[in-house]
């Protein structure tokens, strides 16, 4: 019934298209505790950027799990976009995507500074560690590669953002997940940049009920639901670690 | 005083097997169950707990799984296992190697890796079953990354072969792999320890020393490494074989002294503490420093980083002050299951490892929630230990057979692990 409803909301949502100030396009039901939206950290330049009224350039690398198949509308990035809109009013907020699926930490890391090149962000955020955990990079590896790239970002003066892994439960003991979390971790917490803790916030959707992340449905509808809690938790986590209520208010 | 070496005199009851080779050798009417055998329990209950702890850790996502010891301190139950293993290990090739010797005792050591092996391939093809059977039936697109896990299945000659080289290792089957290797090396290892048991322990320092600073590393399939590096786990099993040949006699003085003691407590606590930062980040993270924090994590399982193994000590320290060899719970009913289950490890682990798929198979078709993780962990348990007992059950009655001389030992156990 919950699930009846909130696709229906959805439907309505992107049949009104995204200009629609579509206030209820996120379903209700995925709201994610504080404590996992919480971060030391600071995106200062997003804040610059915003306070100064320029636009606000946000770059999305990602593997396939930062899209839907066919569906990249739906997809977290797209939702980011959208609700920045909303809550940014009058600033203006451009977002690509550049999709790297199939390559490891290190293979992306290698690119990250021509994408800042070419595209100029303010923030890039960069989600990763999947493809890594399945094809069982050395964690210390993997780890080296974040920070390297995660280096060259902040030497290219931009804020980044961490997404870590998925959580999947089906494959769960297929995969080795907690050493790339750690490592995850880890280098956000040297370079002191915010980690978007994507695998505790699903997890705790799927523990309480929220969504049944073991679902083996082949439809679409449930990866377009959990994207747009995503995109929605993604944008309240910019927007309070940027400070950007504040900002606002100013 | 209380030492783990010194402990072990009688011998191992339901490695009987082991000890009765040696017995023959030795003494001529073999098959002598010693009335007064003395089983250095200790071990046994540690293994058992080692054991049910791997097993709780490999449920995905537990709850129970917070009672496990990796949530309080660096270490967990693979370093009590690894540990222990080695111990029993040399102790029980390590007579055969004096009493009958090298070629013997390595001839023995081998009959138990190719057990040990083949056990390794049994779980294997049972993972094998469980991720067809996932990659044939769920296919939702939130996953479709995430399926890649099930990519080597479009090529399962390569698969196979790499798996039965142990090059090609699933998650939760790391340890057999590594056992394999300690084990195939321990006529070696005997070897030196007989001719210098010190120099023995100090060469393998070394080894562990030169892994982390050259990085090396075995490789894997279809790329990474071993999750557990054999040269740098190898300490905690040759450190183990070096206190069963008299390393923790000789260490007894250091062992009882009151500043050893305070050191381990310091270090426990401290460790509890980083535990608790990490484990709550948001509501403790703060009172972790940066310094420490950069210095410190993350704490390396792969090479067995040197603060697991240093808490490894600590724990070990202080449970050998405060559990005596004699304590006397350790013959009490309540204790059993765990001895039991420390007794026949590897039967039982690998029991655990395939109760720990089939958990995961429960929780993901019929349901899941706390309640559920608590019934699969107790049940689990259950019949961890009803196993273990069955198989005790049946070595004892195969024994008392054997000992009147009605069937020919038809009992394939070679040794204790």
């Amino acid at each position: 019934m919950r699930a009846a409803i909130l696709s229906l909301i959805l439907l309505t949502g992107l049949l009104a298209g995204p200009p629609a100030r579509a206030e209820e396009t996120p379903p209700p039901a995925c709201d994610v505790p504080a404590s996992l939206l919480n971060s030391d950290s600071t995106l200062a330049k997003v804040a610059a950027a915003v306070k100064s009224g320029k636009p606000l350039n946000v770059l999305v690398v990602g593997s396939r799990s930062s899209t839907i198949a066919s569906q990249e509308a739906s997809a977290y990035p797209a939702r980011l976009l959208e609700m920045l809109k909303e809550k940014l009013g009058p600033v203006p907020v451009n977002l690509s995507v550049e999709i790297q699926s199939g390559k490891t930490a290190e293979e992306v890391a290698a690119t990250l500074v021509k994408l800042v090149e070419a595209k100029n962000p303010t923030l890039v955020i960069w989600q990763t560690g999947t493809y890594d955990a399945i094809r069982g990079i050395d964690p210390d590896d993997f780890r080296s590669a974040v920070d390297e790239g995660v280096a060259a970002l902040q030497k290219a003066g931009v804020d980044v953002v961490l997404v870590n892994l998925q959580y999947s439960p089906r494959t769960e003991t297929m995969t080795s997940v907690p050493p790339y979390l750690d490592n995850m971790r880890v280098v956000a917490q040297q370079h002191d940049i915010p980690l978007f803790d994507r695998f505790a916030i699903m997890r705790h959707w799927n523990d309480s009920g929220d969504f049944d992340l073991f679902s083996a449905t082949h439809g679409v509808e449930l990866a377009k639901r959990v994207h747009a809690c995503l995109g929605r938790a993604l944008t309240k986590f910019v927007i309070d670690t940027a400070h950007l209520d504040q900002a606002q208010q100013n | 005083m209380t030492s783990i070496a010194d402990t072990i005199n009688g011998r191992p009851r339901a490695e009987s097997t082991a000890v009765r080779d040696v017995a023959e050798t030795t003494a001529a009417p073999a098959i002598t169950l010693p009335a007064v055998s003395e089983r250095e329990l200790r071990l046994d209950l540690f293994r058992g707990l080692a054991l049910w702890l791997i097993f709780l850790d490999h449920l995905p996502n537990n709850i129970v799984a917070w009672l496990t010891i990796r949530n309080y301190g660096f270490s967990d139950a693979t370093e009590i296992f690894i540990f222990i293993s080695g111990y029993t290990a040399a102790f029980v090739y390590g007579r055969a190697m004096l009493q009958s010797g090298f070629v013997i005792a390595s001839a023995r050591i081998l009959r138990r890796v190719w057990q040990i092996y083949v056990a390794h391939v049994f779980l294997f093809t049972i993972f094998l079953a469980e991720i067809s059977y996932v990659a044939t039936r769920f296919e939702n697109p939130l996953y479709s990354e995430e399926m890649g896990i099930m990519d080597f299945l479009k090529q399962p000659d390569v698969a196979i072969i790499q798996a039965l080289i142990l090059r090609f290792r699933p998650v939760n089957l790391d340890v057999l792999p590594l056992y394999i290797v300690l084990m195939l090396f321990l006529p070696l290892i005997l070897w030196l320890m007989k001719w210098k048991t010190d120099v023995t322990l100090v060469l393998s320092a070394s080894l562990y020393a030169l892994t982390w600073y050259f990085d090396w590393y075995l490789s894997a399939y279809p790329n990474g490494v071993w999750f557990f590096n054999p040269f740098a786990w190898q300490l905690l099993f040759v450190f183990g074989a070096w206190c069963a040949l008299g390393g923790a006699r000789r260490m007894s003085r250091i062992l009882s002294s009151q500043v050893t003691l305070w050191i381990c407590i310091a270090y426990l606590a401290f460790a509890f503490c980083v535990a608790m930062t990490w484990n709550f980040p948001t509501q403790l993270g703060f009172l972790m420093p940066k310094w420490l924090e950069n210095w410190m994590y993350p704490v390396n399982k792969t090479d067995l980083d040197v603060l697991r193994f240093a808490h490894f000590l600590a724990l070990a320290a202080i449970t050998v002050r405060f559990l005596p060899r004699d304590w006397p719970p350790l013959k009490s009913i309540w204790l059993r299951p765990l001895i039991l289950c420390g007794q026949h490890s590897l039967e039982i682990f690998c029991l655990g490892v395939f109760l720990a798929f089939a958990g995961h198979f429960v929780l993901a078709e019929v349901a899941g929630g706390p309640v559920m993780h608590v019934v699969i962990s107790l049940a689990g348990i259950l019949i961890m230990s009803g196993m273990a007992w069955v198989i005790s059950w049946y070595k004892r009655s195969a024994d008392k057979d054997a000992k009147k001389g009605a069937v020919g030992n038809a009992d394939m156990a070679g040794g204790s692990l």
